[in-house]
C-alpha cells in the first residue's frame, strides 16, 4: 500500500540516501533503525515530501508522486493529495502551542477537510479517549508531559484518517515511563490493523512490536527482515556492530 | 499646419488630464477662443482648484500671520487681516466667492504648482527668485523695514550701529538679505514672528529687523520703533507661471481698487496706509478713516493674554473647539495609518520571510528604503511629488498613505522577527496534516508570531500617534499644528502646551489600552491551562 522506489538525496554534495526502495504492506509495523546519521529521519521525511528527494517515486494508495529534483507547482500539488493518506508523528511533538488540545485536534479536519465542527468534535473526542487524554482535552499543550502531548500529536494525526502513520523517533524526547504510554497506544494501533513506520531507538520496541525491522547505514538498507531472527542473528557485519552497541 | 497643432493641443489635453489638470476646461478655452478670436479676445477664467465657477480658492499660511491673514482671537474659527479683507474685495469685484485655503509657508508655492488652489497671498516678495518661481500681480503692498528694540536700548537706530549686535528677522525676506549683506555672522533667523519678539524680550536678541506691518502690530509695552525706514519691500500676489489669464484680470482688479480708494481703506482700518503707499498709488488724500480693525486687534489681544483668571479661564474655553478638531484629525490620521501599517507590515513580513526570491528582495528594498529616509521627505514627496505621476491625493488620504507606508516597514521587520521566533516544526507539523502553506502560515504561523510582537506594536503605535504631528506640512491641521497657532497668536507656550499634550495622552489611551487588552487575551491562551 506504500512503495518507495529508488529514493535519493543529497544535502550540498553529501549522498544522505543512496537510491532507497521500500514496499509496505497494510496493517504492517516497520521499525527502521541505525546509527545517526544514516538518514533514517530523511528517508522517513521522504515518504510526505517534507524534503522533497532528489529522485525517486513514491506511491501511498492512488496517489504516485515522482521526484526529478525539480520540485514545481504540480509536484506539491501531487504531494499534498499524497499527504492525505499520510499521517506524521515527530520527535518534539510540534503541537500547536496556542490551541487546546482538543482544538489541534479538530484544526485540520475542519480547515482542510472542511468538516463541520459537530463531527470534527466527535471525531477528535473519540480519539482523545483512545489516547487517554479526555481529562485534559481543554488544557493548552504546554501544560501536558511529553508523553501526554506525543499522544496528543498521535492523535491528532489520526484525526486526518490516514492510512499509513510515520514516527520520526517518537519516544527519544521521553523519559522510559513516559514512552511507554506512547508505545502502548502505537501498539493497540497495530492491533486495529494501521500500517506503520516508526525511525526508532528503542530496541526493545523495535524487536518485540514490528512485524519487521529495516537497518540503514550510510544512506541505504543494508538488512530487513523478522526482528527476532535479526536481532539473535544479524548477517551484515554493520548490523552485528550496531546492535551489539547498544546491547 | 492647422492640423498639426490641433493635434498637438488634444496631446497636450491628454497630458493635463493625466496630470490631474483641467484639461477639458482648457480645451474649451482654446475653442472658444479659436471660435471667436478676433471680435473678443476674453477667455473663461482658469481658476484651478474652484470647486464651481464662482468658487475663487486663495492660499496663505493663517499661522500666527499678524496682520497678514490670521486666526480672528475675538471669533475662533474666522480668518481676518489686510490681506483677508483685500482677497474678499477682489473676490467681490470679479463675482466671485474668495475662499481661504490654509498650506504652511514652506507648501505655498509646491500647492500653486499642484493646483490646489489658484493664487497665494502672504506678504510674498517680489525678489527675482520669487519671479523665477511665479507670476506676480503688481504689488499690492509697499513697505520698508524698521529696526525694533527694547525699551531700555539706545543707539542701535541704523543698520550700521547694529554691526556686532546680534539681530533677528524672518527667514528668506528682504530684512534678511539685508542683515547678511551686512553683518552675516550676527542674524538669527525665524520662521515666526512670535519666537522672534520672544526673544528680543527676553534678551536673546538685541534688536529685530522686520517689515514695518509686521513691527507694528509685534510691538509689545516694553518694545519700541527706532530709526527711519530701511529699503523698499513690495508685496505681490503669487499665480503659477501657466495661468497669466488669471493674473491678468486680478491685476486689473487690483489696479481698479487702488484708483477708487477701496485699498486705501482697507489698509487704513487696519493702521498700514504709509507713505510709501501714497507715493506708490499716487493717492495723496486723507480719507477720514478710524483705524477699527488695528484698534480691535490691540483690545482683543489686550483682553485675551491678560493673566486675570478670568481672561485666562475665557480664553482656554475659546480654545476647546479648536483643540477638539485638532484632537480628532490626530486620532483619525493615527488609526487609518495603523490599520495601513499593520496591513502592508504583514504582507511585507510574510513576503520577506516565505516569498519567492524576486519579492523577498524587493520587499526588503522597500523597508530598507522607507526605513532609511525621513518620513518628513516621504510625506511632501507623496502630496508634492506624486501628482507629477498623475496620483493627486487629497491632504488627508496623502496624510494616512505616507504615515501607514512608513510604518508598514517598521512593521515588517518587527513581524519578521515574530515569524522567525516560531519554530520550523510548526510549518512541517502543519504541512504533515495536509494543510497548504497559506493555511499553514494564518492557522499556525501568524497567530503564534503575533503573540510575540504586541509589545512592540504598542510602543510602535504611541509613536505613531506623536509622529502624525508631520502631516500639519500638507495643510492638515491636528494637534501640534493647533498648538502651534494657539501659542503664537497669544504668546502662550505654557498653558496651551498642557492643553495639547493633555489632548495627546488622552487620544493615545484607547491604544494603549487596547494592546493592553490584546496582550491580557494572549495571556489568559496560555494561563487557561493551569486549571
Amino acid at each position: 500500500m506504500l512503495r518507495a522506489t529508488d529514493i535519493a538525496k543529497s544535502f550540498g554534495g553529501n549522498e544522505i540516501l543512496r537510491g532507497i526502495s521500500l514496499d509496505v504492506e497494510r496493517g504492517e509495523l516497520i521499525s527502521i533503525i541505525g546509527p545517526s546519521g544514516c538518514g533514517k529521519s530523511t528517508f522517513l521525511r521522504c515518504l510526505n515530501f517534507l524534503e522533497h528527494p532528489d529522485a525517486g517515486e513514491v506511491r501511498v494508495e492512488d496517489v504516485t508522486v515522482t521526484s526529478t529534483g525539480q520540485w514545481n507547482r504540480t509536484d506539491e500539488a501531487r504531494a499534498h493529495r499524497l499527504r492525505g493518506h499520510v499521517g506524521m508523528v515527530f520527535q518534539s511533538f510540534n503541537l500547536f502551542p496556542h490551541r487546546t488540545v482538543l482544538e489541534n485536534v479538530m484544526l485540520a479536519p475542519m480547515q482542510v477537510k472542511r468538516m463541520d465542527e459537530g463531527r470534527a468534535h466527535k471525531i477528535a473526542s473519540e480519539l482523545l479517549e483512545k489516547v487517554g487524554l479526555v481529562a485534559v482535552k481543554n488544557r493548552y499543550p504546554d501544560r501536558l508531559s511529553g508523553g501526554q502531548q506525543q499522544r496528543a500529536a498521535i492523535a491528532r494525526a489520526l484525526a486526518m484518517k490516514p492510512s499509513v502513520m510515520l514516527y520520526d523517533e517518537p519516544t527519544s524526547a521521553l523519559d522510559p515511563e513516559l514512552s511507554e504510554e506512547v508505545l502502548s497506544v502505537m501498539r493497540a494501533l497495530d492491533a486495529e490493523g494501521m500500517t506503520q513506520l516508526v525511525v526508532t531507538h528503542d530496541m526493545r520496541f523495535a524487536r518485540a512490536a514490528s512485524d519487521r525491522v529495516l537497518f540503514m547505514e550510510a544512506g541505504q538498507i543494508v538488512e530487513s527482515g523478522d526482528p527476532d531472527v535479526m536481532f539473535a542473528n544479524p548477517r551484515e557485519p554493520g548490523t552485528r556492530r550496531f546492535l551489539r552497541t547498544l546491547l | 499646419m492647422k492640423r498639426v497643432v490641433l493635434a498637438l493641443v488634444l496631446a497636450l489635453c491628454g497630458f493635463l488630464n493625466v496630470t490631474g489638470l483641467d484639461g477639458r476646461a482648457l480645451a474649451e478655452d482654446m475653442v472658444a477662443e479659436q471660435a471667436k478670436a478676433p471680435a473678443a479676445p476674453v477667455a473663461p477664467l482658469r481658476v484651478p482648484g474652484a470647486t464651481d465657477d464662482r468658487d475663487l480658492p486663495w492660499a496663505s499660511d493663517g499661522e500666527a500671520n499678524v496682520p497678514y491673514v490670521f486666526h480672528d482671537p475675538a471669533h475662533e474659527g474666522r480668518m481676518t487681516g489686510f490681506e483677508y479683507d483685500l482677497m474678499q474685495a477682489i473676490s467681490a469685484r470679479m463675482g466671485r466667492h474668495g475662499r481661504f485655503v490654509q498650506n504652511g509657508w514652506d507648501g505655498l508655492i509646491p500647492g500653486l504648482s499642484r493646483d490646489l488652489y489658484a493664487l497665494v497671498i502672504d506678504g510674498i516678495e517680489m525678489t527675482p527668485e520669487h519671479k523665477a518661481a511665479v507670476l506676480f500681480s503688481r504689488p499690492y503692498y509697499v513697505t520698508v523695514d524698521r529696526i525694533v528694540l527694547r525699551k531700555n536700548e539706545t543707539g542701535l537706530d541704523t543698520l550700521e550701529a547694529l554691526k556686532g549686535h546680534v539681530v533677528g528677522t524672518i527667514k528668506s525676506t528682504a530684512a534678511e538679505r539685508l542683515l547678511l549683506d551686512h553683518d552675516p555672522t550676527n542674524v538669527r533667523s525665524y520662521d515666526e514672528e512670535t519666537n522672534l519678539f520672544s526673544d528680543l524680550k527676553n534678551g536673546r536678541l538685541d534688536a529685530i529687523l522686520i517689515d514695518e506691518p509686521i513691527a507694528l502690530y509685534y510691538l509689545a509695552d516694553d518694545l519700541k520703533l527706532v530709526g527711519p525706514p530701511i529699503g523698499r519691500v513690495a508685496y505681490g500676489i503669487a499665480f503659477p507661471k501657466n495661468n497669466p489669464g488669471l493674473r491678468d484680470a486680478v491685476d486689473s482688479v487690483l489696479g481698479d481698487l487702488m484708483n477708487d480708494g477701496t485699498l486705501h481703506q482697507i489698509l487704513a482700518r487696519w493702521n498700514l496706509w504709509t507713505p510709501q503707499m501714497a507715493d506708490y498709488t499716487g493717492d495723496q488724500t486723507l480719507l477720514d478713516i478710524k483705524p477699527t480693525a488695528w484698534a480691535d486687534y490691540r483690545q482683543t489681544m489686550e483682553r485675551m493674554s491678560g493673566s486675570s483668571v478670568k481672561a485666562m479661564v475665557h480664553r482656554y474655553v475659546s480654545f476647546l473647539p479648536l483643540v477638539l478638531s485638532g484632537a480628532l484629525m490626530t486620532l483619525g490620521v493615527s488609526a487609518l495609518a495603523m490599520v495601513l501599517a499593520v496591513a502592508v507590515g504583514l504582507i511585507l513580513a510574510l513576503a520577506r520571510a516565505y516569498g519567492m526570491a524576486p519579492l523577498r528582495w524587493l520587499a526588503g528594498l522597500y523597508v530598507e528604503v522607507v526605513r532609511g529616509t525621513p518620513l518628513l521627505i516621504q510625506v511632501l514627496f507623496i502630496f508634492y511629488g506624486l501628482p507629477a505621476f498623475g496620483l493627486r491625493l487629497s491632504p488627508f488620504a496623502a496624510g494616512v498613505l505616507s504615515l501607514g507606508l512608513n510604518y508598514a516597514a517598521y512593521e515588517a521587520e518587527n513581524y519578521r522577527a515574530g515569524l522567525m521566533s516560531v519554530p520550523r516544526g510548526q510549518m512541517e507539523a502543519a504541512i504533515a496534516l495536509n494543510m497548504t502553506h497559506m493555511q499553514a502560515l494564518r492557522l499556525v504561523i501568524v497567530p503564534q508570531a503575533f503573540r510575540t510582537v504586541v509589545p512592540v506594536m504598542t510602543n510602535d503605535f504611541i509613536a505613531l500617534l506623536k509622529d502624525s504631528s508631520l502631516v500639519s506640512v500638507i495643510t492638515l491641521t491636528e494637534l501640534s499644528q493647533t498648538y502651534i497657532r494657539l501659542s503664537s497668536t497669544y504668546y502662550d507656550y505654557i498653558g496651551t502646551g498642557l492643553m495639547i499634550g493633555l489632548a495627546y495622552l488622552l487620544v493615545g489611551l484607547p491604544f494603549v489600552r487596547l494592546a493592553r487588552m490584546a496582550e491580557k487575551r494572549m495571556g489568559r491562551v496560555v494561563a487557561k491551562g493551569h486549571h
